[in-house]
């Protein structure tokens, strides 16, 4: 039986992460596209929008990750579409994401003071207008630090994926306990790597809210 | 769409369901009170005056805040035996809960004692009351009135969270969802009816946390 160094475990871990880290990135970034188009459609939209994009939160909020990746999974190839784990993963991560995403967001558009709104309407502004010049400028300053703060959870939902055969970190870890019978150093190890990923975007988050506190004060 | 859903096919089994359902509800109990029990302890801990205390609480809340609650699972059941510290799969899942909601409720017990305003504190002082005394009766009841909106979230996301159990074989919801799916491999109804139950049990359990809350800080303002 071939000998493992704590080197190989953490060498075949780093490899691996560099899947949760890209698949990180690609369900932020997806997620944020949706997030911001539901946002927009919950604002400027009319009654049925509202209620669409609150159920789609509710829905999304309300239930497992877990459960959302195993009827994207085996959802999507009864109609008809081919799935693997990669396709699966980003899928039900960026419906998760965005649906997080527009709650935050839409708490910080809602910050925005209602006079801004009617005095950019009394201007003359249509919605896009309003939006684009007033609204969203300010809301952006509010929503940095929930935004990136809200990343360390998308981080720690690929996690999940793992679960549905993504070969991510945690599934790493789980196929070198299973070839080394070291579950304490590899789980270990794991959570190192999770906790070197996210602390730096949880104190980035943290240093942001300190200063737009500031700011706003 | 060629698919024909056959949701008949899941009615035998709603005992399994109705059992994992049962077991979600037990984790979710018992990881909200001792979780919630734990936060307030660490948040006490967190505002004491010795700082290597305060410091451990730090590390705990950042290390269990910035690792995946899966990850976490898979270190207590496989890893913890390593250390002599044998678990069966509930006790496991039970504690990966509590250690979980722990660290997160202690951030949000620490935030709302934070918000009490210092006069307070000062003149139960001059009340010449002690610690023990300032913190039962007049800092954590306020402070856990202000972030009781916020506790109850991250409960519902716990007990949400506790599906991933299934990994290391607790018999709850989502173990209850696999077995069946294993034995009519109807994938998709299966996890719909699931996904269902989990929306009803975190609507359900947001509404009797917000009841509860009620009943624990509206009814005694007015008395």
């Amino acid at each position: 039986m071939p000998e493992f160094t704590l080197w190989d475990i953490v060498h075949n871990l780093l490899l691996a992460a560099r899947w949760t880290v890209l698949l990180s990135i690609v369900a932020f970034v997806l997620g944020s596209i949706v997030g911001l188009v539901l946002l927009l459609v919950r604002t400027a939209g009319n009654r049925w929008a509202v209620r669409f994009v609150r159920c789609y939160v509710e829905l999304f909020q309300g239930t497992p990750l877990l459960m959302q990746l195993f009827i994207v999974f085996f959802g999507l190839p009864l109609l008809g579409v081919d799935v693997s784990p990669w396709i699966a993963a980003t899928f039900g991560l960026t419906l998760f994401t965005s649906a997080f995403l527009t709650e935050i967001w839409r708490g910080c558009v809602e910050s925005v003071a209602k006079g801004q709104w009617e005095a950019s309407n009394a201007l003359g502004m249509n919605f896009t207008q309003q939006m684009r010049y007033v609204i969203l400028p300010q809301a952006l300053r509010i929503a940095v630090p929930p935004t990136v703060g809200f990343s360390v959870q998308v981080v720690k939902g690929t996690a999940v994926t793992s679960i549905i055969g993504f070969i991510e970190l945690t599934k790493a870890g789980t196929m070198i306990t299973n070839a080394t019978y070291a579950p304490f150093t590899v789980y270990g190890c794991v959570a190192v790597l999770y906790f070197l990923i996210c602390y730096p975007l949880s104190l980035y988050a943290r240093y942001l809210e300190g200063k737009f506190r500031h700011v706003t004060r | 769409m060629a698919y024909q859903f056959d949701f008949g096919a899941i009615l035998p089994h709603w005992k399994l369901l109705l059992d994992g359902v049962i077991l979600t509800t037990e984790l979710a109990a018992i990881g909200a009170v001792a979780g919630v029990g734990l936060g307030i302890l660490g948040a006490w801990a967190r505002t004491a005056r010795t700082p290597f205390i305060s410091q451990l609480v730090g590390v705990y809340v950042e290390l269990i805040r910035n690792t995946p609650f899966l990850v976490q699972l898979f270190f207590i059941f496989f890893g913890l035996p390593a250390l002599g510290v044998k678990l069966t799969e509930f006790q496991a899942a039970a504690l990966a809960m509590i250690v979980n909601l722990g660290a997160y409720s202690t951030e949000i017990v620490r935030a709302g004692i934070q918000a009490i305003p210092a006069g307070q504190i000062e003149a139960a002082q001059s009340l010449a009351m002690n610690r023990v005394q300032i913190f039962r009766y007049i800092i954590i009841r306020p402070a856990l009135k202000k972030i009781w909106p916020a506790l109850s979230s991250q409960v519902v996301i716990v007990m949400l969270g506790s599906s991933v159990c299934s990994q290391i074989a607790a018999e709850e919801l989502t173990f209850a969802a696999n077995y069946i799916q294993g034995m009519n491999f109807r994938a998709f109804e299966v996890y719909f009816v699931t996904t269902g139950l989990y929306l009803v049990m975190s609507i359900l359990l947001r509404q009797i946390l917000k009841v509860f809350g009620n009943f624990l800080f509206e009814r005694r303002n007015h008395a």
